[in-house]
């Protein structure tokens, strides 16, 4: 773990989020509308030219909050600072132009593209929007073939439409859309989850090949650990609108803090054979309602350790208990966080 | 819409290649679309043409010629029989097609227009824009339209433009609520959601992403709505507040058929006959636009007709 | 289409019971607007009793197409056009509508990826679960209700007699799963096909499912066929593991044995792109390129366009399955050379 410094060695981060919140309402059937706490007090932190893995279930709130990041929703609360602005305090022009710098790479390869439209068509939209920085004529039509290059494809697919791509190819189309404005962060919504494992391969090591050759950052939603755990260099994990733990990849992984990272970890299945199964917790029950979030640790309902100090009280920040020094910021939130464990193999 | 320049090829989901389609050599794979298409080229011609070509036979009474039944013993406009009158039906068709089309088209237009710009707008931004947009369309549908008809023509002059005017209204609601359920539904759609996140202005996200989605059902919903505008004018102008005789629409060649209907059926029936051909023809070019103007479903258009009904599924359900 | 035959079915050792399920030469053709597609070519494979075999493929290999033709639960442009499939010793493929009707619940059954779409929104799932036991058993209302709710207790549900009164939207997604896998193990069937019963599940969700599986099938004694793209799902819970590839089995045998030593290019090409096992910053093992279109499936090896090893002779031959060990077999030509890496 030594390439893991302090934050205050490393340049400002590009991105940082703090106690964003967001609520919607929702219409309940008998006891009228009710709140839905999708976000409740996440920081986050992403470094420039760094990947930083959000790990979480369905219902963790790590969509919403890719949609605050993107300025699709507008939080309720908290702040954001990207690269030094507050992008929700712009208006107007300065806004669109900001628009730019912060994509999104999708899951779902067939919704996330109009069949409508061509290849060509779909990866230059964007300069639709941004006609200061669009290329002209025929500088457009190269800047196309240029970005599907650089994604792998022929130029010869430009004018192909999205239901003629197998899926790999079509997420290949959708990161050249994200790339075409040339942004800082993109935000990877469970890229590869929809693709076949061996193509999985392929689009993975095409955003690292991007990252080091553009240095854009990534913002990686994923459930698969195994995937955050390859491309992430800092990992947070989410739960019920709450981040639970952050810290380096490896550490979060190999040594967590927080009883559900712990879970997490453990319920993933594995390629390692070890005979009969290897020893896991599996979680009983499932996420309670965002409705009707549990008082005090979110997580006690379903955690192995919960006592009743986890009910009554916010659970503190915390550090693996007698954890080696030069761990980073490793943080687990939680009343009763995990030991040293023997080294896992 | 159909074709786009270049010698592209597609892939079915077959994995098979086939040819660039063009529009025409997909119509001409379908034998009833073609039909359509031919019959609607007639009413059309016949509305521009027609009445050059009949003079004042449409007007022209000859009482000895009274009710006489479609025959070949009279000549080229004897073929349909006359009206009561005299007068040679065939002719009052001719005359009647171009009368018919210029309300019901433009009615048609009108409404298609103004029902689904508001209801792609209304929908896609949702909130009060929509709450208010949706309250208008309840308003003008609670109120009989025909009421709102015989009121306003009767107060104002009933002329073509008028006729045009209140049936444009009395039909707005019917895009303004398809537009505004369709556009909803596309708004939560990814791709929408990525037009949103590099920064594309709304009104370029409908005209881009939500408009071509949209405009099949909203035309295949206009085609259905062309023969209810062009029986509401046929009430209205038997109502004696529609089309002014001596001009003569189908609508109200049937409804003054309407009496003689036992004795002389020619009269009310062909008009009918006419207005069901253009409407069900119209109807036909809908549906198969519909199929040519979407990439993923074009290729059907390639096949056979009756194996068109169900997707080849090549690969499994799994993602 | 070249005709392929199935590979050589596993000898069973002497004095062991016939297999619970055993399929051979399974071939599916669809039909499309160009023209005949084989979907499924010559797939055999076998399960015993308490067994669990994996059908592990990627998306559009056929796979799940094959458990459909097993069930007689195919599309209509797809049919059966040649092979065997025996449950316990049985040939279904052959059977009529009403025959195989007889059969689904008490001797075979499958559980559907998507729960929310397998079962009726409008009924509640005691009436649903109560179904089968009316059909098959003949028992009443109350009685087939009683077993129902037996049913969902069996299978994890909190609070079963309340919850039987629920609708199915009511649940969520891992309860759902589960209510789909009481309503396919009901009538105790003997061989259960699961087709990716944990795909649209969370990882903590779909670590309960798959117990639950394991331990229904440790109970009733089932042979479970597990139709998945996941390897460590297969790694973790499957005995024996069936590759397929474009329609075709490329690679069978025990899990342990495939998966530590792949005798198939495309087998050893899939382990090697699981993030889990490469170095961290590297680059993965991608396979290069994409499965083939059904149209445009090669003479000779499906997988040569793809494959490192490929050689003249895949190019002009088919492999056929070969042993490559003890109750092993691969599709390769090159598959020695794997072997000695």
């Amino acid at each position: 773990m030594t390439d893991v410094s302090p934050p205050s060695d490393q340049p400002a981060p590009l991105l940082t989020a703090t106690g964003l919140r967001k609520s919607f309402r929702v219409a309940r059937n008998r006891t009228g509308n009710a709140r839905l706490t999708a976000l409740d007090g996440v920081d986050l932190r992403v470094e420039r030219g760094r990947t930083l893995g959000l790990v979480g279930e369905s219902g963790c709130g790590k969509s919403t909050l890719a949609r605050v990041l993107l300025l699709l929703e507008r939080p309720d609360e908290g702040t954001l600072r990207f690269d030094g602005i507050d992008p929700f305090t712009l208006r107007g022009r300065a806004l669109r132009a900001w628009r730019r710098r912060v994509q999104m790479v999708f899951q779902d390869p067939f919704a996330s593209l109009n069949a409508r439209m061509t290849a060509a068509e779909i990866i230059a939209e964007p300069w639709r929007s941004h006609r200061d920085i669009a290329p002209e004529g025929a500088r457009r039509d190269t800047r196309v073939r240029e970005l599907l290059d650089l994604v792998g494809l022929r130029p010869g697919d430009a004018h192909r439409y999205p239901t003629e791509f197998s899926g790999g190819q079509r997420q290949r189309i959708g990161i050249a859309r994200a790339l075409a404005l040339g942004p800082d962060l993109i935000v990877c919504d469970e890229p590869v989850s929809a693709l076949d494992l061996s193509v999985q391969a392929q689009v993975l090591n095409l955003l690292a090949d991007l990252q080091r050759e553009l240095g854009v950052s990534y913002l990686f939603i994923s459930h698969d650990l195994s995937v955050v755990r390859h491309v992430a260099d800092r990992v947070s994990v989410m739960y019920l609108g709450r981040v639970v733990e952050h810290g380096p990849a490896e550490e979060v992984l190999d040594r967590p803090v927080h009883p559900y990272t712990s879970a997490l970890v453990s319920s993933a299945p594995s390629l390692e054979l070890t005979g009969d199964g290897r020893r896991r917790t599996v979680l009983q029950g499932e996420i309670p309602s965002p409705m009707d979030p549990p008082s005090g640790c979110r997580f006690r309902t379903r955690c192995p350790r919960a006592t009743t100090v986890c009910a009554e009280a916010e659970p503190p920040p915390a550090t693996r208990s007698g954890a080696p020094s030069g761990t980073g910021d490793h943080r687990g939130w939680c009343h009763h966080p995990l030991g040293p464990t023997p080294a896992p193999p | 819409m159909t074709t786009t320049p270049g010698g592209r090829r597609r892939r079915n989901p077959s994995g098979a290649r086939t040819g660039p389609p063009r529009w025409w050599t997909l119509l001409g794979g379908d034998r009833v679309a073609v039909c359509a298409a031919v019959v609607l080229t007639l009413v059309l011609l016949t509305a521009l043409l027609g009445p050059l070509l009949i003079g004042d036979r449409a007007i022209r009474q000859d009482l000895d010629a009274s009710l006489r039944p479609p025959s070949l013993d009279h000549g080229f406009f004897g073929l349909l029989g006359t009206d009561v009158l005299g007068r040679s039906v065939l002719a009052r068709l001719i005359e009647a097609a171009g009368t018919t089309l210029s309300v019901a088209v433009p009615a048609v237009l009108c409404s298609l227009v103004v029902g689904s710009a508001v209801g792609m707008w209304a929908g896609y931004h949702g909130g009060r824009r929509e709450s208010v947009a949706m309250r208008v369309a309840d308003v003008i549908l609670s109120f009989p339209s025909l009421l709102l008809a015989v009121v306003v023509l009767y107060v104002f002059e009933p002329s073509v433009a008028n006729l045009v005017l209140i049936l444009a209204i009395a039909r707005v609601p019917i895009y303004l609520r398809t537009a505004r359920a369709e556009s909803a539904e596309i708004r939560s759609r990814l791709f929408v959601d990525a037009a949103r996140t590099f920064g594309t202005r709304s009104g370029a996200t409908i005209v881009r992403h939500i408009l071509p989605i949209v405009l099949p059902t909203l035309l295949t919903v206009a085609t259905l709505d062309f023969c209810f505008v062009m029986l509401t004018e046929s009430s209205l102008s038997f109502l004696g507040i529609g089309i002014q005789p001596p001009e003569v629409s189908w609508g109200l060649m049937v409804a003054q058929g309407r009496q003689y209907l036992q004795t002389a059926w020619w009269i009310a029936v062909l008009p009918g006959v006419a207005i069901v051909m253009t409407t069900v023809s119209a109807t036909i070019l809908a549906a198969w636009a519909r199929l040519a103007t979407d990439p993923a479903q074009r290729w059907r258009l390639t096949l056979p007709r009756g194996r068109r009904r169900r997707p080849a599924t090549t690969g499994e359900g799994t993602p | 289409m070249t005709p392929t035959t199935a590979p050589p079915a596993r000898q069973p050792e002497p004095g062991a019971p016939p297999p619970a399920l055993r399929v051979e030469g399974l071939t599916v053709d669809l039909t499309t607007p160009t023209g005949e597609l084989r979907a499924v070519d010559g797939v055999g494979f076998s399960v015993h009793k308490g067994r669990t075999l994996a059908l592990l493929g990627e998306s559009g290999c056929g796979k799940s197409m094959t458990a459909q033709a097993v069930v007689g639960l195919l599309d209509p442009v797809a049919r059966v056009t040649g092979g065997t499939a025996h449950v316990n010793g049985t040939e279904v493929l052959g059977l009529s509508r009403s025959q195989r009707a007889r059969l689904a619940g008490p001797v075979l059954s499958i559980v559907f990826q998507d729960a929310l779409t397998a079962m009726n929104p409008v009924r509640t799932v005691g009436a649903q679960l109560a179904e089968p036991f009316r059909i098959h058993r003949g028992l009443s209302r109350r009685a087939a209700r009683e077993r129902a709710v037996e049913l969902m207790d069996g299978v994890g549900i909190p609070e079963p007699r309340a919850r039987a009164r629920s609708y199915p939207h009511q649940f969520s997604g891992g309860m759902r799963q589960r209510l789909l896998i009481a309503m396919a193990v009901a009538l105790e069937p003997d061989v259960l096909i699961a087709d990716e019963p944990t795909t649209a599940l969370d990882v903590t969700v779909q670590a309960q499912v798959m117990e639950l599986l394991a331990d229904l099938q440790a109970r009733q004694g089932m042979a479970l066929v597990l139709i998945t793209h996941d390897l460590a799902v297969v790694a973790e819970h499957a005995d024996e593991v069936a590759v397929m590839y474009a329609g075709h089995v490329v690679e069978t045998g025990p899990v342990t044995e495939v998966f530590t030593h792949p005798r198939h290019p495309y087998t050893r090409g899939l382990l090697d792109s699981v993030p889990e096992r490469a170095a961290k910053g590297r680059p993965l093992h991608a396979v290069p390129g994409s499965p083939p279109e059904l149209g445009s499936i090669p003479t000779g090896c499906v997988f040569q366009s793809r494959c490192p090893l490929a050689a003249d002779v895949c190019a002009a031959e088919r492999p056929r399955p070969r042993p490559t060990g003890p109750s092993r077999a691969a599709a390769c030509h090159r598959s020695e050379e794997l072997a000695s890496d």
